[in-house]
């Protein structure tokens, strides 16, 4: 029924034997696919991502009362393409102060960290590219990753405003990251496990979500990851009235494209592991086979998505204070309480 | 193209990466790129950790060297030096004795350890890596487990109290 795998295993059966046919060694014949399965996976979230972008940009339109793009194409879906071909060409001005290699390696670091949690990420039944044992601790590792770029923009680009910025989005993003994890914990608590093809499959039907036995922690991890993304109501550090640009005050074409790039991929990673962990992932709400599952995540995921939109454009900001002190006074000792909950649940229970 | 060819190659790229950024961290002559640097030794040495089966740990060096040590760090430079691009000087007038010295410990060593025949378990890796190690500290290693414990919220408190007083 419009399952995938299928598909996939066919193509990669007919490039594998054309290969070997060739006298391609199986090793090189496995590296091939990794390198084709690399440049899929991008290649998928990165359409993905091209159409957040145009969504997010009619989503807000909507939201105010006005159209949004509408020429380019019907109602404007070709605008992002059109965006990312006048970014490309756009003329790279690098200060003269800056400091070049960290400068220039801080984009590739956020961008390459936002992508490589896709390798554990289940698109439907039997699509990921690696259902790792450690698939949902790999994904809070490599989160944690991201900040390294984030800092690194802000001190190479050797501009106060760039620094204030790196410095309040690394602070926000490293606070945020801890009830986050705990918030996680607690579905892991129940599900045995932290692989993520497994917490799915777990996740049958509709009364055997997440998200009904772990309320609290949801709630803890939707506001840690809105956090985490820099979305409103937490996006001082990227505000437009407030320290110019923040870190990326300084980056022009492409560099800044890989940025703005990167925060909607970490956008539609908050929404993945919300729909995986705690919405049944690619399941349908009455069991596998009941459609196409990678439609189902599709959904589920970018209603998600929306859910962030629909927060930009509802709440105001919060002030730097108020978000480090909501992060560690209130969601931090919720996140304790939720794993003590947890505990408390499964010996009683199990 | 063989397994141990590919293992091999794996492994030596690696270990170029891990020891090529350790020499950068001591070397370079800006604090900001040694910090850098170090996070990029400090991901290789996951890169081992993955080779090796051991992805719990690879994973949790990551969270925790990368993501934690290795950015307080980091946070620790950009707050206190200037702005400006500071050129450190990394040697003093005892560089030729440590280095004697760095040679002779180093010969001591390979000459120990070329020899040693280090006891390499024949069984299997778990499947269940995380259960495993879970299972281990609750069980047999409880006491290092609590001790542990112990210590960081030592370290926590003495934190808290050294901040207070500024």
């Amino acid at each position: 029924m419009l399952e995938l795998r299928g598909l996939i295993d066919a193509i990669w059966g007919l490039i594998s034997g054309l290969l070997s046919g060739l006298g391609f060694s199986p090793n090189l014949i496995s590296l091939i696919g990794y390198a084709i399965i690399a440049a899929v996976l991008f290649g998928v979230v990165a359409l993905i991502v091209l159409f957040l972008v145009w969504w997010e940009r009619k989503v807000s339109a909507h939201m105010q009362d006005r159209l949004g793009p509408m020429r380019v194409g019907w109602h404007g879906v070709i605008q992002t393409i059109a965006d990312a071909l006048k970014l490309l060409q756009k003329e790279d001005i690098t200060p003269k102060a800056i400091d070049f290699p960290i400068h220039f390696w801080a984009p590739v670091i956020t961008f390459v960290a936002a992508f490589m949690v896709y390798v554990t990420v289940p698109f439907g039944k039997g699509l990921i590219v690696s259902d790792l044992s450690v698939g949902i601790l790999y994904i809070i590792a490599i989160t944690t990753f991201t900040v390294i770029g984030l800092l690194m923009a802000g001190w190479g680009s050797n501009n106060k405003y760039s620094l204030l910025g790196g410095f309040r989005s690394a602070a926000q993003v490293i606070s945020y990251e801890v009830p986050l994890t705990l918030a996680l914990l607690g579905v892991i608590m129940i599900a045995q496990t932290l692989s993520l093809g497994a917490i799915v499959t777990q996740q049958d039907t509709i009364f055997k979500w997440y998200v009904w036995r772990q309320p609290l922690g949801f709630a803890i991890f939707w506001i840690a990851a809105t956090a985490e993304c820099n979305r409103t109501p937490f996006d001082l550090p990227e505000a437009d009235s407030e320290l110019v640009a923040g870190f990326v005050t300084e980056y022009s074409g492409m560099k800044f494209a890989m940025f703005f790039l990167a925060e909607f991929v970490n956008m539609f990673t908050a929404s993945v592991i919300a729909v995986t962990l705690f919405f049944g992932g690619w399941m349908s709400p009455f069991g596998p086979d009941f459609g196409p599952s990678w439609l189902w995540f599709l959904g589920k995921t970018l209603f998600f998505v929306f859910v962030l939109m629909w927060f930009r454009w509802t709440y105001p900001r919060l002030r730097v204070d108020q978000l480090m002190g909501f992060a560690w006074k209130v969601l931090l000792p919720l996140a304790f309480l939720n794993i003590l909950l947890t505990g408390i649940g499964i010996y009683i229970f199990d | 193209m063989s397994d141990a060819f590919l293992t091999n190659l794996t492994f030596y790229v690696l270990s170029f990466c891990v020891i090529a950024g350790g020499i950068f961290v001591v070397s370079s002559r800006n604090l900001f790129h040694s910090a850098v640097f170090l996070v990029f030794t400090l991901f290789s040495v996951a890169g081992i950790f993955v080779m090796q089966h051991a992805y719990f740990l690879a994973a949790i060096q990551v969270l925790i060297y990368v993501g934690a040590v290795a950015m307080l760090m980091i946070f620790g430079v950009m707050l206190t030096t200037q702005l400006t691009n500071v050129r450190l000087r990394h040697v003093n007038e005892q560089a030729w004795p440590a280095f004697a010295v760095c040679l002779f410990f180093l010969g001591f060593l390979v000459y120990g350890l070329w020899d040693t025949p280090f006891k390499i378990s024949q069984a299997a890796a778990p499947a269940e890596v995380t259960r495993a190690i879970g299972t281990l500290l609750m069980t047999e290693y409880v006491l290092p487990f609590e001790v542990v414990s112990v210590l960081l919220l030592v370290a926590l408190i003495g934190a808290v109290v050294i901040a207070k007083k500024e």
